[in-house]
């Protein structure tokens, strides 16, 4: 039953491996949505059904090979149909991120000249109209939730189901256009167009054509065994490389079936109920769970805090060994299977990790201590390092070889190749084929042979072969003595603490570092509530004594534990401020994948950052802030600096007596 | 108005259809012993139109929304509903009429979990007894499926998912909010009366009740009938507003035209600047 290697000059496109799945998994459950407190679920000859009529209703709309088509929205069953549903007419699906604002979605479908628009509901849909009359390529827009939307002009408006209704009504006169069309895919032909965030400038979009995403899924569900009894729930961004690959890539190669949560709000609850197989969670998620558990915990009864801490040490001394098959004595084995029944299978349930057989994370480092205490329960969690230039992987972890310090070998099919300066290149099937208009970034990213440049400076491990990443390449810089100024590795040692949510470092050409500090709402609120502190903003509790004194607490660990490494210990933070807000990328200050934008970041604060080095006691500034409806205002906050203890690293000896 | 008027429906500025006057109070006067609370009231409400009643504090607002709910009986004056005069009903006799409301201070199961919460709003639409809903057999359960479909979909337009299996007591007050609109709106009400459905909400929170309200009022074609505080949120929600003073109507109209009513800014808005 399950996906051959032999698949892969056969199936030449996704619409084609649709066609295959209705034949070979037939009444398997190929999509799953929680809509009104119930899974509905389609079969793989169902949603052949639906996406057929979407097509034919495309068609009869007047969508013509080579066309664009945005989709914009979340995770969705009927969303993620439109991509077959293009790309079987010949058309090309570009999802784009549903909380970009008016602005952003304009840049991309004006870039795109996108001629149709996907939309799942009336905030979608405002946007797009808000935007319309700069777009010269637009003619229509379909959309799924009719809520709110019957009075609106429908001169270009279409609900999904009415285009689906016309496809079907048109299905003895089209079927043959249709299948003319889907005949004639190959595996060059453009599977997708994917925008990325991009840490610097406008988004591009990078081409990825079927052989990439065919031959990507195939390699990929093979290195995992992933086959047609797993269940993914598909929760991150549609727009997002990862999503495309996951939930419909591997999903059509190996015929799994991809779950769509009710809300965003829901996830937890949904996870729960689903029980994925097959997990992928950036480290953000799996910090806020964690920190999530550790705040209940510290709720606890005594009985059950000690039963907790107990088995979690137990775990972290022998789980993971367990989890890869090395030698573990007997009692140890009892001992943590006993944990098990009381502690980590209970856990592993409430957080909807149970069946999890194949769990990866990547965009970011995880913290050691995060990563271990999954893998401590047992759960297989994995790293895995990819860009959307890739098709995604470009490393990952083979069971048995997990550590929390590298990102794994060379997938399968990928080589790699790192440049004298140390930034990291690789060559694979799944390397992208162009940025769409433009030619310029494309020659600067991918040369002849079709090596690809990442970005990212790092080194392959010589006795184990694994890679591992230090940071950007453009952000590694030098410090005015000459010493080496990385700075995400200090920031990933500073938002390891579950009290920090993001760190920014600055020091590059500079004397000392300093940096900027963001408290996680979440722990430090509980932490305030515990200790009787009362707040009534963010604002307020991010400059409260207590917390810049907790918060200074953590930077000097992370100075001691900096100055240990002798290439970096130059980048001991001086000073930081506790920021008055959250990052944003609403404001442009992170992406939407969550990375920092470092130089509107160094542009925005200038006045903040000056002070840090003025030496200055503290600082008054007024912030720009972007309201989630685009709408302008400003915050205004006088920030006090902070001088955290450092580590003298000129003589070393005196630090290694302490 | 004349009654000409009245009589056709009108569509308004952004497409919606309002209809025929489906209740009228004529005249209607309610006292507490010697405390006159409304004193010589008329006026109408039309159908799928949002109608406001404000006032400043003790005007008399809420006795008059608690009249029409059919808990007060006025001394003087009389009701008409769909054209026909109400006799004197209690409040379980009205909310069969199809007349659903929302209390200014939350009046919900703390206990319950927000599905049940919901579901009994659903109560006038059940018609097995008790021993049926207990042995939940064939009819019953039956009913049930069907009552949840309608709780669910409530459930879904005001975006309460994520807390359907939580009790209320653990819900912070906007949420609880929202949960007393859903369970009135599950009993399918062709009126829904709501008790300053804003009060002690943030700006975020009212932004939101002010959106379900207008949506619910678009998707369903609900007539609503709303007393609330915040001006700048009756000025934009509703179609028509009634003005109460000291149990007397001070006005009556479009917002605009009580906008410009100089009884009205003299006794609840102030004096107009420039």
């Amino acid at each position: 039953m399950a996906p051959t290697s032999h698949d892969v000059g056969v199936f030449a496109s996704i619409p084609a491996l649709l066609d295959r799945n209705a034949q070979r998994f037939a009444s398997k459950s190929a999509y799953r949505e929680k809509e009104f407190g119930i899974w509905q679920s389609w079969s793989w000859v169902e949603t052949k059904e639906e996406i057929e009529a979407l097509a034919l209703g495309l068609i009869s709309l007047g969508v013509t090979p080579g066309d664009f088509i945005a989709i914009i929205g979340s995770n969705r069953p009927h969303l993620y149909w439109v991509f077959p549903a293009a790309q079987m007419i010949g058309a090309i699906p570009v999802p784009i991120y549903q909380d970009s604002a008016a602005e952003e979605m304009a840049y991309v479908l004006d870039h795109c000249g996108a001629r149709f628009v996907v939309a799942e509901d009336q905030e979608q849909v405002d946007k797009v109209i808000e935007v319309q009359d700069r777009l010269s390529q637009f003619e229509h827009m379909i959309y799924l939730d009719p809520r709110g939307l019957r009075k609106y002009d429908h001169a270009k408006l279409h609900e999904y189901s009415h285009v689906q209704a016309m496809g079907r009504a048109a299905i003895d006169e089209l079927m043959p256009e249709l299948k003319a069309r889907k005949a004639k895919l190959t595996q060059d032909d453009v599977c997708v167009m994917l925008y990325t965030s991009g840490t610097t400038g406008k988004p591009k979009g990078v081409v990825l054509s079927n052989r990439n995403i065919i031959e990507t899924s195939k390699n990929s569900s093979e290195f995992d065994d992933l086959g047609p009894g797993d269940e993914v729930l598909a929760y991150l961004p549609m727009a997002w490389v990862g999503d495309f690959i996951f939930s419909i890539g591997q999903a059509f190669w190996s015929g799994f079936c991809v779950n769509c949560p009710e809300s965003p709000e829901t996830m937890v609850t949904d996870l729960r109920e689903i029980g994925p197989t097959y997990y992928f969670a950036p480290p953000r998620v799996f910090e806020s769970q964690l920190t999530q558990v550790m705040i209940r915990m510290e709720d606890a009864g005594r009985i059950k805090k000690w039963l907790f801490d107990t088995f979690m040490a137990h775990a972290r001394k022998v789980g993971s060994k367990i989890l890869d098959g090395e030698t573990v004595n007997g009692w140890d084995r009892f001992k943590y299977a006993l944990g098990n029944l009381f502690v980590f299978a209970p856990l592993k349930n409430s957080l909807g990790l149970s069946r999890v057989r194949v769990g990866y994370t990547a965009g970011e480092a995880i913290g050691p201590e995060i990563f271990d205490f999954y893998r401590a329960l047992g759960i297989n969690l994995k790293q895995l390092y990819g860009q959307t230039e890739a098709s995604v992987f470009i490393t990952q972890q083979p069971d048995g070889q997990v550590r929390s310090d590298t990102v794994g070998v060379a997938s399968p099919g990928v080589e790699l190749k790192i440049a004298e300066d140390g930034e990291v290149f690789y060559r694979s099937p799944g390397v992208f084929e162009y940025y769409y208009k433009n030619p310029e970034s494309t020659a600067s990213t991918k040369d002849a042979e079709g090596w690809v440049a990442t970005g990212d400076a790092g080194f392959i491990e010589s006795d184990t072969g694994h890679l591992r990443i230090i940071d950007r390449a453009k952000d590694v810089g030098k410090m005015e003595d000459g010493r080496m100024f990385a700075p995400k590795y200090v920031e990933n040692k500073l938002k390891f603490y579950p009290n920090i949510l993001e760190a920014v470092l600055f020091g590059s050409g500079r004397s000392e570092c300093t940096a900027f500090i963001n408290i996680d709402l979440n722990a430090v609120g509980s932490w305030a509530e515990r200790n009787n502190i009362a707040y009534s903003s963010y604002q307020e509790l991010a400059g409260h004594p207590k917390v810049l004194e907790s918060i200074r607490a953590h930077v000097e660990e992370v100075n001691e534990s900096v100055a240990r490494d002798d290439m970096l210990s130059g980048c001991q933070i001086h000073r930081f401020v506790v920021l008055h807000k959250q990052l944003d990328p609403d404001d442009g200050e992170i992406t939407r994948t969550g990375k920092v934008r470092r130089r509107i970041v160094d542009e925005k604060f200038a006045d903040i950052i000056a002070a840090l080095y003025d030496s200055s006691d503290e600082i008054s500034t007024r912030t720009e802030v972007t309201y989630e409806d685009g709408r302008k205002g400003y915050i205004s906050a006088t920030l006090k600096i902070v001088t955290a203890k450092t580590v003298t690293t000129a003589a070393p000896k005196a630090v290694a007596a302490e | 108005m004349t009654d000409a008027q009245a009589a056709q429906s009108t569509v308004s500025a952004d497409g919606r259809t309002i209809g025929e006057v489906v209740m009228e109070m004529k005249n209607i006067t309610l006292r507490f012993g010697g405390v006159v609370a409304i004193k010589d009231i008329s006026f109408d409400i039309r159908e799928g139109e949002i109608r406001a009643i404000i006032g400043p504090n003790g005007a008399g607002k809420s006795s008059m929304l608690n009249v029409i709910s059919g808990f007060y009986h006025p001394q003087e004056g009389e009701v008409f509903y769909k054209g026909q005069k109400r006799p004197s009903m209690r409040p379980f006799e009205v909310a069969r009429q199809g007349i659903a409301r929302t209390f200014q201070n939350i009046a919900l199961f703390e206990g319950m979990t927000v599905l049940d919460n919901v579901m009994t709003g659903r109560l006038n639409h059940m018609h097995t007894n008790m021993v049926q809903q207990a042995l939940w057999w064939g009819k019953a359960q039956k009913e049930e499926t069907e009552n949840r479909e309608v709780a669910e979909k409530i459930i879904d337009f005001l975006e309460i998912q994520a807390i359907r299996k939580t009790p209320v007591a653990r819900l912070p007050y906007g949420l609880k909010k929202r949960v007393e609109l859903a369970r009135a709106l599950v009993a399918e009400p062709s009126i829904l009366l709501l008790d300053e459905p804003m009060a002690g909400m943030n700006v975020e929170e009212k932004e939101d009740m002010s959106r379900f309200i207008l949506d619910v009022n678009d998707e369903f074609g609900t007539t609503i009938a709303l007393i609330e505080h915040d001006m700048g949120v009756v000025m934009d929600l509703s179609d028509r507003v009634v003005v109460m003073d000291y149990g007397r109507k001070i006005g009556d109209g479009t917002p605009d035209e009580v906008r410009s009513n100089q009884e009205v800014i003299d006794a609840y808005l102030g004096v107009a600047h420039d």
